[in-house]
């Protein structure tokens, strides 16, 4: 595994899904959940404790699109217009849940109206963002730098279990997040929810990577050759630990926990992804080094991502340590 | 229902559609975030409350307006891969780093320091608050600077290299990021969301001096101090903007000078002094202008400074690279015909101040109050002129646009546009109805902020609860 320059940016490139999921996957999931709330109380508080933030989490996906364009731009247009009805829907989706966030305050008449244009949002982006990856697992059929293949290549059983798996998945982690954030009967009914969900998304998870390796030899030569099988039997073996703790730390009530370990799913779920497809940044065939920028492009943003990615780093943290704490819900009426 | 269209001009359509919707936004946003922060500086300098009600007034609109450009701008950031992947294969490595660095200077640092902005006050101390309105509002200028780089070059390329992939390859960045039409977009741009804002703070300053009743002339010191400082904000720019505006025009015939031919009208060459085309009716299957009103050699002396210098005319360019004639040459119309109106407005206002009569005139404010809009339709108006006006290149005289897109069949192109129309109509008619709903609150003595007693924001980004009720009830907030 060379590392060099492609190698790098690939990493950012990872790094930023894995925070965008991450990021957005909870307040994602916070929309999700949001018709299992009742109204009132509840999800004015569950909406509250993603309010501050959720604009920030959205700015990971810019990072990720843009920097794609940017350091593999061949991968970005193919990835783009192969997958094009899934992506389209994924944007207005988004901006039916981004807008609700303000509307459903400005206006109390029509707030079940932008509470279902959240909810809504939230579950079609979280489905198109699943269906996307599944497709992208499938492989992506390419021919003279562009997509060779039809208008609904991308819809097969495998990419809508992986769309269901991340609704489960992004619902698993609003539902921790809440547990974390809130108090008293949303905590509670976050909770319960916490563990059916937990029990849905690694069921999820299981089925996608058993699948996974009969989509294509070269996944399943990845997985089970000897010796490599020594360092890829790592990922599912630290699935299990996490799954464990996930939910020991929910029976035994912990706030903080659950949602550590739903985060730490995620996190070994992508690695799985990169153990997968690596060395193509678009399976079959593209792999990092032919989509790549030319060396002075990705020379050229160097500083930028090492200046700049900590000292956002370090204000985001800064802008989640200002709203920490539970979120209230007193005096709202 | 799509069969008979062609699908490149549809996703052109689209492009154009989606990223006029989203400039409505930035151009508001831009000029806003500086506004913001000049009004929490001299709140905290001068300690009047004045200064405070109008920030936490227009931190509201803010806040509306900044979120539908979130949205409408994450659609931007993907659309280059979804209808133009070809175009983002080859000039990916030059406009994508640019962007790059839009995202990594310019939006994580508003959307970071957006949430302390607008609802931090209470627990980060006024130091601190300042600081993040300030972030936001320099975050704004960079994402304008990286963005405007980038579309600068695709109208006018350089520092570029093309590789055997047939990709544009960096050879000066430096060439590249200040390329000849980037200083000069950047600057008519910037002065024109600046313009954009002051018209519409000047509007609703306008709506609230003209709904105050006889008795309660002047009883509104926050309309007053909005109308006043958004006249004045005017009266500096507006002059400076036709300036700027000229000097572009200028940089424009240097270096696209077939788009100053549409913009003008001009089809034919003329040898000693051509005639600026007032009004008339661009036919480009003739090649003449209908009805034509003219200024002779009026159009040689701007552009060229004297009556009789030659310029040349559409006669001398292959049709096949002719923008579309007419649209390139009405909506330049539209634009400077705003650009007057503004200045009209200027002048009008300051004869209104040096006579001491700036908020009792009701001729001058219904004049702003018009004028509301106007910035907006400039701006889209000159988008549409310099973005028409470069085609049929994507990347000016190197890539044309029916090479630029992405292989899709015209019923998948046309069902996006759909659903971006209805959805952008929906999403964001709602959004602008509920702006109009909080301009039309006058502002107030002690304006309500975020609540003291609450631990995270009380609600959305705003304090929208004191709003909400307001709306539930028809009350003031």
């Amino acid at each position: 595994m060379p590392f060099d320059l492609p190698m790098f940016f690939a990493f950012i490139i990872a790094f930023a899904i894995l925070a965008y999921v991450v990021m957005d996957g909870f307040d994602l999931g916070v929309g999700i959940l949001f018709p299992l709330l009742p109204v009132g109380r509840e999800r004015d508080s569950a909406i509250n404790s993603v309010a501050p933030v959720w604009d920030g989490n959205e700015t990971w996906l810019v990072m990720g699109g843009g920097g794609l364009l940017a350091a593999f731009p061949l991968a970005y247009g193919m990835i783009l217009s192969a997958l094009y009805a899934p992506i389209i829907a994924m944007l207005l989706a988004l901006v039916f849940r981004g807008v609700a966030f303000e509307f459903r305050w400005r206006d109390p008449r029509h707030r079940p109206l932008w509470d279902m244009a959240f909810t809504g949002g939230s579950i079609v982006a979280a489905l198109a963002q699943g269906i996307t990856l599944g497709a992208l697992l499938q492989g992506i059929a390419v021919q003279n730098r562009s997509y060779a293949g039809g208008w609904f290549d991308w819809l097969t059983p495998f990419s809508l279990l992986v769309g269901i798996s991340l609704v489960c998945g992004y619902a698993l982690l609003g539902s921790t997040w809440l547990v974390m954030k809130s108090e008293g009967s949303l905590q509670e009914r976050c909770h319960r929810l916490a563990f059916r969900l937990g029990i849905a998304t690694i069921v999820a998870m299981a089925a996608v990577s058993a699948a996974t390796p009969f989509l294509r030899d070269a996944y399943w030569m990845r997985w089970f050759a000897w010796p490599q099988v020594l360092f890829t039997a790592q990922v599912p073996l630290l699935v299990a630990i996490v799954t464990f703790v996930l939910f020991w730390s929910l029976r035994r009530g912990h706030h903080y926990t659950p949602f550590l370990m739903a985060l730490a799913l995620f996190g070994l779920g992508l690695a799985g992804l990169g153990v997968s497809i690596y060395p193509f940044v678009v399976p079959p065939s593209v792999s990092i080094w032919d989509a790549a920028a030319p060396h002075d492009s990705l020379r050229f943003m160097l500083p930028g991502v090492l200046i700049m990615v900590p000292i956002i780093l370090a204000y985001t943290g800064y802008s989640y340590w200002v709203f920490r704490g539970k979120t209230g819900h007193e005096g709202y009426h | 229902m799509f069969e008979g269209l062609d699908a490149i001009f549809l996703a052109r359509l689209q492009f154009a559609f989606t990223v006029s919707f989203h400039f409505i936004f930035p151009s508001f946003s831009i000029g806003l975030a500086s506004y913001l922060a000049v009004l929490e500086g001299l709140w905290l300098w001068t300690g009047r409350q004045v200064y405070l009600d109008l920030f936490k007034y227009w931190l509201k609109i803010f806040a509306l307006a900044f979120g539908m450009g979130v949205v409408s701008g994450i659609v931007m950031s993907y659309q280059f891969g979804t209808n133009w992947s070809v175009f983002s294969d080859k000039a990916g490595p030059i406009v994508g780093p640019l962007m790059a660095y839009e995202v990594l200077t310019a939006f994580f640092l508003e959307a970071g320091f957006l949430g302390v902005m607008l609802f931090g006050m209470n627990r980060v101390g006024k130091g601190l608050h300042f600081a993040a309105t300030l972030a936001v509002a320099v975050g704004t200028f960079f994402s304008a600077f990286w963005i405007l780089s980038a579309n600068s070059w695709m109208q006018t390329p350089a520092g570029y290299a093309i590789n055997a992939g047939g990709q544009f390859v960096p050879a000066d960045w430096w060439a590249i990021v200040f390329n000849p039409s980037f200083p000069y977009r950047l600057v008519h741009t910037v002065f024109g969301a600046y313009l954009t804002t002051a018209l519409v703070v000047g509007a609703v300053g306008a709506w609230h001096l003209l709904r105050a009743r006889p008795a309660e002339k002047g009883a509104n010191e926050g309309a007053r101090v909005m109308f006043s400082m958004a006249m004045g904000m005017i009266t500096v720019v507006a002059p400076l903007q036709i300036f700027a505006g000229d000097q572009h025009g200028l940089n424009t015939l240097e270096h696209q000078p077939v788009k100053v031919m549409a913009m003008e009208g001009h089809f034919q060459s003329h040898p000693d002094g051509a005639p600026l085309v007032l009004f008339g009716w661009p036919d480009e299957a003739a090649g003449k202008n209908l009805f034509a009103v003219e200024i002779p050699k009026a159009s040689s002396l701007i552009l060229k400074h004297s009556w009789d210098a030659p310029l040349k005319g559409l006669d001398t360019v292959d049709r096949k690279d002719w923008p579309p004639v007419p649209v390139v040459f009405w909506s330049f119309r539209i634009m400077v015909g705003m650009g007057m109106l503004m200045l009209t407005l200027a002048a009008f206002s300051l004869l209104a101040r040096m006579r001491k009569r700036l908020y009792d005139w009701p001729l001058l404010h219904r004049l702003a109050l018009a004028m509301g809009p106007a910035g907006f339709v400039a701006v889209i108006a000159g988008w549409v002129t310099t973005e028409v006006g470069r085609q049929p290149y994507t990347v000016y005289g190197l890539l044309r646009t029916v090479d630029s897109a992405s292989a899709l069949d015209a019923p998948a192109v046309g069902a996006s546009l759909l659903a971006f129309v209805v959805v952008y109509f929906f999403a964001f008619g709602a959004g602008t109805y509920y702006i109009l709903k909080l301009m039309s609150h006058p502002p107030h003595f002690g304006e309500e902020g975020p609540r003291r007693d609450q631990p995270v924001r009380a609600a959305g980004i705003t304090p929208a609860p004191a709003v909400a009720e307001s709306l539930a009830t028809g009350k003031e907030a």
